[in-house]
Order: C-alpha cells, then sequence, then structure tokens
C-alpha cells in the first residue's frame, strides 16, 4: 500500500509551505530519512524527509507551490502501484499556482499582474500547548543520544508527537538553509519589462506581521545629508553650455536621473508589492509628485534611467505643467516603480514622504542649503541636501535601501559616476 | 525430521513419556476405547492397557480430583478434558487443591500432574464453547500455563509438561490439531517459559501465541508486502513468561502488537503491555496495540464468529497504527 507524503510543519509556527525544489523524481528509489525536497518554511529552507522505503510514485505539487500544512504533496509506494494520482479532495484549492515568472518578450504594455486569492491559512500543526514537547520514550531517548533539541523538532505522530523517524530525520531539519536574496542585478539592455518573483515565505511573514505593525504598508525611513556642491556646479556649467537653448536643467532632474540609475544598481527597491509575490521591475519609470490645487499627482518619467538630463527637464515640466492644469492622461500617471517627492522649494529641511503603492520606495527631497560642515580640520560652507527614503519593509529590507540611498548619495556627490 | 500433525506430535509425546516412566497416565473423557475425542490418545489403550489410558464418566471435576489424588500419591496423571470450557466444571480441584498443595503443604508435596485439552474457539460452536482460557488459569500462582502454536512444540511443551513437578495446564487447539509441522525425531524437548521467534523482522513486534501464531504469520506475509518487517514472536509459555525475549524484541523494533484469542479486559495482552511500558519504556515509540476477540460472548452465526475474532487484517492494521503509517 502506497503511503502519503504529507507537507509537514517543519518549524513551530509553519502554517504553509512552499516546495522550492523536488531532490526526487517520480520513479526514482527512496528510502526512509532520504531528502525528498526542498521545502521554504516562514523561517527558512528545510529539508522534506521520507518517512518510507519505496518508489516516489507521484508528485503532486510542482516546484514552486506552496500549500498548506498536512497536504499531500507526493506518494511512496511500490512500483507500479496504484495511487490517487491527482491528489484528494483535501488537497482543494488551497494550493496557491506559482506565479509565473517574466513573460516571454512582450510589447512594453505590462502584462496585468496575476491576482491569486490569498491561501486560507491551515489549521497550525503545533500543538496548543507549545512549552510542552511530546515525544514517544524512544525518540526522547534518540534526541538525547544524539543532540538534537526536541523543541526544534516537528513531530509526525498524532497531536504532534515526535516519534523515532522525526529525531532521526532531525539533524536533517535542523540544518536550515537561509532562503536566497534576490540580488540586485544592473538592468537588462532590453527585452523582459519586469519579473514577478513569488513571495518567498519570509517575505510573507515580513509582510503580515509589520503590516500588523503599522498600517497596511510597513514603513520605515532613511535619511542622508548628501553633498550638492559638485552636483551644483555641474548644473551651472551644463546650464551654460545650454545657454539660450532653453531646457534648463533643475536640481529636480539630476535627482530623478541619479535615483533612476541607482535604482538600475538596486532592483530590489524598484519593486512592486503584489500580495503573493513581488514584482522586480527590469525598466525604470520613476513618479514625480506634483502639487496640485485639490491635491497631488505623480507624473510618470518613464525609463529615466536610459533618458538624459534634458529629456528628464523638458519632460518632467511638460508633465508638471499639464498635471497642474489637470490634463494628464492615467497612462501618465500610473505605472511608476519608484518615486520622488520633492519638497524643497518650499524650504524643507526634510521629510517622510508616504510610499505610492505598489510601488516599495519613495525619496523625500528637502531643500539644497548651504551649511557649515567640517572637512579635515577646517569647517567649510558646503551646500547640503537631506534626503529620506521610505521603504515599504516587505520588500525592502534596511540594509537593502541603506546600500540603494549611499549608492544615490554618491551619484548626486559625484554627478561624473552617473556616466558610468 | 518427521512430518506430523499436531495430533500426532501429542500422542507421540504421550506414548513417549509413557513409555518412559511407568508412573504416567492418562484420564479422562473418552480417551481409551474411543482413542480420544479428537484421536490424541490413538493407540494407547492398546498399548498401555486401561489401568494407564483410564475411561472416565462425564464428571470434570471428579476425574480431576482423582488424578490431584494420584499426584499426591507419586504419580504423573495427565488428565484430558474434551474441552476447556468443561473444564470450568473441575476448576475448584486446579485452582483449590492443585495450585495450592505444594504451598500449602510447606513444600513436601508435590503436584506433578498435566491437564490438557483444546482452548479457544473452533468453528460455530458458540458462545458455551468458544472460550479462551488462558487469561483464567495462567492467573493462578502454582500453575504453569503453555501453548504450543505447532506441533513441534505441541511435542516438546508435552513431554516438559508431564516431566514438570508442578501443575502445568497445556492449551491445544481443535483448530491446530490438523496443523503439519516437522518434528526432530526422538528426545525432543521444549523447554517450558522460553518464547521463540517464528518470524524475524526488524519493524514491530506481533506477540502471540497458540493460534494466533498463524494470525500473526499472515499478518506478516501482508506487512511484508508493505515493506514492513514484523517480527511474529510467539510466546509458547504464558506462565512463566519469557519476559526476555519479549523486551529484547521490543528493544529491537520499538514497536508491539500484542495478539490473542481472548478478550480484552485482563486478557494476557494487558499482561504483556504492562511489562513492556514498564520495562521497555525508553525503547517505545509508540503505544502497544492489542487485537482481541470482540468483547462479546463468541457470537454462533458464521460472519459475526469471523468479524470477533482475531484475524490478520486486525494485526496489520495494528501494526501499521504502531507504525504511523494509519
Amino acid at each position: 500500500m502506497a503511503t502519503k507524503v504529507h507537507m509537514e510543519a517543519l518549524s513551530p509556527t509553519m502554517e504553509e509551505g512552499r516546495l522550492v525544489k523536488w531532490n526526487k523524481h517520480e520513479g526514482d528509489a527512496v528510502k526512509s530519512g532520504d531528502t525528498l525536497a526542498e521545502v521554504e518554511t516562514d523561517k527558512a529552507v528545510m529539508e522534506l524527509v521520507a518517512r518510507s522505503d519505496g518508489q516516489l510514485l507521484k508528485v503532486l505539487v510542482p516546484e514552486g507551490t506552496t500549500v498548506p500544512v498536512g497536504n499531500i504533496v507526493a506518494w511512496i509506494g511500490k512500483p507500479g502501484e496504484k495511487v490517487d494520482g491527482a491528489g484528494s479532495t483535501e488537497q482543494g484549492a488551497a494550493a496557491s499556482k506559482p506565479a509565473p515568472t517574466a513573460p516571454a518578450p512582450a510589447p512594453k504594455a505590462a502584462a496585468p499582474a496575476p491576482a491569486s486569492p490569498p491561501t486560507p491559512p491551515a489549521p497550525a500543526a503545533a500543538p496548543a500547548d507549545a512549552t510542552r514537547v511530546k515525544a514517544s520514550p524512544l525518540a526522547k531517548r534518540i534526541a538525547k543520544e544524539v543532540g538534537v533539541d526536541l523543541k526544534l523538532v516537528q513531530g509526525s505522530g498524532p497531536g504532534g508527537r515526535v516519534i523515532k523517524r522525526d529525531v532521526e530525520g532531525g539533524a536533517a531539519q535542523a540544518r536550515a538553509v537561509a532562503a536566497p536574496a534576490p540580488s540586485s542585478v544592473l538592468r537588462a539592455p532590453s527585452g523582459v519589462p519586469y519579473e514577478d518573483v513569488p513571495l518567498t515565505q519570509i517575505r510573507k511573514t515580513i509582510a503580515k506581521r509589520l503590516a500588523a505593525s503599522i498600517g497596511p504598508i510597513p514603513h520605515f525611513f532613511l535619511t542622508t545629508e548628501i553633498d550638492m556642491e559638485r552636483a551644483a556646479e555641474a548644473r551651472e556649467a551644463l546650464n551654460k553650455q545650454l545657454g539660450e537653448e532653453g531646457g534648463k536643467i533643475s536640481f529636480n532632474d539630476i535627482i530623478i536621473k541619479a535615483v533612476a540609475l541607482a535604482l538600475v544598481q538596486y532592483r530590489a527597491c524598484n519593486a512592486w508589492f503584489q500580495e503573493d509575490h513581488i514584482r522586480y521591475w527590469n525598466e525604470v519609470h520613476v513618479g514625480m509628485a506634483v502639487a496640485i490645487e485639490d491635491g497631488l499627482i505623480t507624473p510618470v518619467i518613464r525609463n529615466a534611467d536610459l533618458k538624459s538630463l534634458r529629456e528628464i527637464g523638458a519632460e518632467s515640466r511638460e508633465l508638471a505643467g499639464r498635471a497642474r492644469s489637470r490634463r494628464l492622461k492615467p497612462e501618465e500617471y500610473t505605472g511608476a516603480t519608484f518615486s520622488v517627492s520633492n519638497l524643497g522649494m518650499f524650504d524643507i529641511d526634510q521629510f517622510t514622504a508616504v510610499i505610492n503603492p505598489p510601488e516599495a520606495g519613495i525619496v523625500a527631497i528637502g531643500s539644497i542649503v548651504a551649511k557649515a560642515v567640517p572637512d579635515g580640520d577646517r569647517v567649510v560652507v558646503r551646500r547640503r541636501l537631506r534626503v529620506t527614503m521610505s521603504c515599504d519593509h516587505r520588500v525592502i529590507d534596511g540594509a537593502t535601501g541603506a546600500a540603494y540611498l549611499k549608492t544615490l548619495k554618491q551619484m548626486l556627490e559625484n554627478p561624473l559616476a552617473m556616466l558610468l | 525430521m518427521a512430518t506430523l500433525t499436531y495430533r500426532d506430535a501429542l500422542n507421540q509425546a504421550l506414548r513417549e513419556e509413557m513409555q518412559r516412566d511407568p508412573n504416567v497416565f492418562l484420564m479422562g473423557e473418552e480417551v481409551g476405547v474411543y482413542q480420544g475425542a479428537y484421536k490424541v490418545s490413538r493407540g494407547l489403550l492398546e498399548e498401555f492397557g486401561p489401568k494407564r489410558v483410564v475411561d472416565t464418566p462425564i464428571a470434570e471435576l471428579g476425574f480431576a480430583g482423582i488424578g490431584v489424588g494420584a499426584a499426591m500419591g507419586g504419580l504423573r496423571p495427565v488428565i484430558e478434558f474434551m474441552t476447556w470450557n468443561f473444564a470450568v466444571l473441575a476448576l475448584d480441584q486446579i485452582v483449590n487443591s492443585a495450585a495450592k498443595m505444594l504451598y500449602m503443604s510447606g513444600g513436601q508435596i508435590p503436584m506433578p500432574i498435566v491437564f490438557r485439552g483444546p482452548n479457544g474457539a473452533a468453528l460455530q460452536l458458540a458462545s458455551q464453547h468458544s472460550q479462551a482460557w488462558e487469561s483464567w488459569v495462567s492467573h493462578i500462582p502454582g500453575l504453569k500455563v503453555v501453548a504450543p502454536a505447532t506441533p513441534a512444540d505441541a511435542k516438546g511443551l508435552l513431554k516438559s509438561a508431564i516431566r514438570d513437578n508442578n501443575p502445568v495446564i497445556v492449551l491445544e487447539g481443535e483448530m491446530l490439531y490438523n496443523l503439519k509441522g516437522e518434528v526432530p525425531d526422538g528426545e525432543h524437548i521444549v523447554p517450558i517459559g522460553r518464547a521463540d521467534i517464528k518470524r524475524p523482522g526488524n519493524d514491530v513486534t506481533l506477540v502471540c501465541h497458540s493460534k494466533t501464531v498463524t494470525v500473526a504469520l499472515k499478518a506478516a506475509e501482508q506487512l511484508a508486502e508493505q515493506n514492513v518487517s514484523a517480527e511474529v514472536l510467539d510466546l509458547r509459555s504464558i506462565r512463566p513468561l519469557d519476559e526476555a525475549a519479549i523486551l529484547e524484541s521490543v528493544k529491537k523494533t520499538n514497536r508491539a502488537v500484542v495478539v490473542e484469542e481472548g478478550w480484552p479486559h485482563a486478557g494476557i495482552g494487558a499482561q504483556i503491555v504492562d511489562l513492556i511500558q514498564r520495562d521497555a519504556f525508553d525503547d517505545l515509540d509508540a503505544p502497544v496495540q492489542r487485537v482481541t476477540q470482540a468483547d462479546v460472548p463468541m457470537p454462533y452465526n458464521k460472519v459475526l464468529e469471523r468479524a470477533a475474532k482475531a484475524s490478520p487484517e486486525k494485526v496489520v492494521a495494528a501494526a501499521r497504527r504502531v507504525l504511523y503509517l494509519e
């Protein structure tokens, strides 16, 4: 008789697991204790271990799929044995489909994000009294002998009882593999406008916890002070060169350009939070908050990283003008991947901007003010700018935001870096 | 090594012991002229004469008492009950006389007597004639109780019982008498109190005795098809119990199912579970399961009777429970 392989509760708080990778495939011989698959819990990537010998007859859950704890993910049995291939009803609709990754090269218009219904949480498999570990006497003895902490082992017996097979595989379970963070990549020259990355379990947990803490979008803020002396010099030189041609370069244009270029280096900040996945944009579309009579609107400088300062300047002036006269088309104020809000003209030293969802970040630009700053053992007067980045913690972690902001600062402090 | 039926193995044991020791004699209903209700005493009257193969009236308490008196006088009686259901009538002699004599005489009067006969259910003998008595008799200090499952064990244990200086209860089985098996030629003795591994295994111990050994062996075959390696441990002796063998097996497999013919309440399995939980606690990976007769008088209806009895399917299910496969 074939035996079921269940999604096991591999951490005390795990309610669902994402099947990262099948290490065994249909038809493979498996032995009790073999690692069948890697499963991402809310904490880490863990090993799902075979509980019986035989052949992996049927894999019910494709890689990338998230299923509630307790669902059947596979069958082990004798070769040729018949099993319930479709998965039983308990599988139900609870398993969420893996989010599609980047679609094939498509027209520029972004495909609508597939909105999967949120997965209802499965009843927790963890015992109600978390302080007491239920274990068979033998399991306790083995755990003691091999030095496994029973609290870290999820029991597969009735009521979560830890039994022999759990502690035999326990050593493996305890080897938690850290979830790889999406790496920032340089802007791809062409092709795919974005890539949908399914929410990792840790991302989901962050999203749930932080949102519960401070509203729907868990903001955090990073402030840095940027020396604008060289940017100001560059601006003056450029404007002098442009002369009477018009279309002067503003600080705002330089900032938008720098923000866009820094985003190319930090794709992790150029992203949308999409409930069950994060969309990391390969394209950079910078929203620019513009105050209008009865509110504000954020026209979008599309592909700002690829545009020259003059183009950005011309486009932003034109968009801002039409924004004030309320003649923007919807596609001109939607689809930003990141935003800039500038209150410098209002003599604001620094402020925090509110993220425009589904974007994951916004930078708030204060006034450029002359300040006395130490320069070695002297004090000099420099034009300084305070920039505050608001980050959606569901997408951007502190260190990521800080690294992004540092790059932005370096670009503005050394505008030539933007040419790199 | 000859292949014999269980019946003939018992017959051999009786004949050899009667040849060996003139003090050994057989007494019971229909044991002589009729050669035994189940032909266990075939040829014995002819060979040993009516003084040593004694037909009795239908009076279990009476001939059991005569046996006790003969044993007190130095003979070695073998008392045959047509079935253990009838032996209930003789329990006063078995429990109050035979079991107590050595103790109450301060060790002066040994009691070398054997009470034997078929035990447990056969087929459709109804409630009064389908009972397993091992938990009754093994409850009594002073009695030894054996329940052989194979012809070889039947011969070896009956010979040991006859030579023992204490009252020994030999529980046979109507459904076992025709069972064939290899029996070592000549002097074949199975010591009382020694269990036997009838099939080695690693994943679960099936503790059984008498007819349930066959049940457990069939269950073990089915389990093997499910990649479960079951060890079949035949107790052979109910009292004294081979505790070391049980514990050794459970320490190896970490899981146990106890199978018996009798009812669950205060059954043999309860005694075994008590032993395991106490002395193999740290080796247990699951609570011990029991498979018994349903807790009802045995139904006469064939379907209900089958449903009430321990079966390989019930043993397989219990084994899967202790293995956490259900």
